[in-house]
């Protein structure tokens, strides 16, 4: 089966490459390096084979990902994974969407928010503190210039300190620009469920 | 704190509520940081040159409306010598031809409107003569910008 997908899930699908990954036989000294091959542990997704073509980007992206989205303090584990599913949806990534409502649902221990948000319902189902964090992100993610005075007032209200509401900034932001390798250089498909990479 | 991009154009100043959260994260703005300097001036920049990855970020700024981070690719535009013919890629009216009208198309789409790029848009590089690994450095370059300009902005809203 090698269905395009263009409809939001929780499943996560496989990912098809637009361009050649690189094929681990010819890679660089440095290529291997940042994809931190090592002889026990050769098994690479196509998704970050493709991104080993700007390995200079790839090396310092990684750690940087990690940190925003698992770095201790701060916003919860879930309400950051809230903030990346914000963005793939305005993005249509449906890949990072499925990898990411799929981690917060394991997180949060509730498949009901991403449901509500994946049915476009989700002022009915969502408490004000999700609301406000999904809407900000939804925001930024749209235009910069959409996000306003009143999105940052309302995540204040509902709880959010500085340190969270810049941690929902860095998350929101961060898949700003997953979203725009993911969708953009590969396609979501339906099938066998594999590990096809981390949606990052 | 050293010599940052994000925290120069968000204006964050030491004492403020923003700063101290910023100080909690200080290995995140060190790593955005590192990687403005690896899509914008890389080591080894492929088939994009550093002016003509100035140029394009100058142009997406641009096409956001701020005028700060505009100013600073027009900076780094000029720092990399970029000849007239590369400068005008900055302006958003300019929509070029064959392999530079490529770059610019996708960068067009990519950073306004990310959901609209399909497979097409892909082959149309292709069929421009961009090879894979600047097709992969062209995206990393556009969505920096999107990761960066939000960060920016967010850090705006946040110290308002």
């Amino acid at each position: 089966m090698t269905k395009v997908l263009h409809a939001f899930t929780t499943e996560v699908p496989e990912w098809r490459p637009r361009v050649k990954p690189v094929a681990l036989a010819d890679a660089t000294p440095a290529q291997l390096e940042a994809l931190q091959v090592t002889p026990s542990n050769t098994k690479v997704s196509d998704y970050v084979l493709v991104l080993a073509h700007d390995v200079e980007t790839l090396k310092v992206r990684s750690p940087l990902f990690n940190a925003i989205m698992y770095g201790r303090g701060g916003l919860s584990r879930a309400e950051r994974e809230l903030g990346a599913v914000g963005a793939s949806l305005v993005n249509r990534c449906i890949y990072c969407a499925a990898v990411h409502a799929s981690r917060y649902n394991q997180l949060a221990k509730d498949g009901a928010v991403m449901e509500a948000v994946f049915a476009g319902d989700e002022d009915a189902r969502l408490d004000e503190r999700q609301s406000a964090i999904l809407r900000f992100a939804t925001r930024l993610s749209r235009a910069p210039s959409e996000a306003g005075l009143e999105d940052v007032r309302r995540l204040k209200d509902a709880g959010l300190s500085d340190a969270e509401v810049l941690d929902l900034i860095l998350s929101a932001s961060l898949f700003g620009w997953a979203n725009r390798l993911m969708h953009t250089l590969g396609d979501p498909l339906a099938g066998d469920r594999t590990d096809a990479g981390s949606g990052q | 704190m050293t010599k940052d991009v994000v925290v120069e154009q968000a204006g964050v100043k030491p004492g403020e509520a923003v700063h101290e959260a910023l100080l909690a994260r200080a290995d995140i703005l060190a790593m955005t940081q590192a990687t403005h300097d690896a899509a914008l001036l890389p080591e080894d920049p492929g088939g994009i040159s550093h002016a003509q990855r100035a140029a394009l970020a100058c142009r997406i700024s641009r096409r956001h409306g701020d005028a700060g981070l505009t100013s600073h690719y027009d900076v780094l535009m000029r720092k990399a010598s970029a000849t007239a013919e590369v400068m005008r890629v900055a302006d958003p009216a300019y929509t070029g031809e064959g392999r530079i009208g490529a770059l610019i198309a996708y960068t067009d789409l990519a950073s306004m409107v990310p959901r609209d790029v399909g497979a097409d848009d892909i082959e149309a590089l292709k069929a421009a003569g961009i090879v894979d690994a600047d097709i992969v450095r062209l995206a990393e370059l556009n969505a920096f910008l999107a990761y960066q300009i939000r960060l920016i902005a967010g850090l705006k809203l946040l110290r308002a």
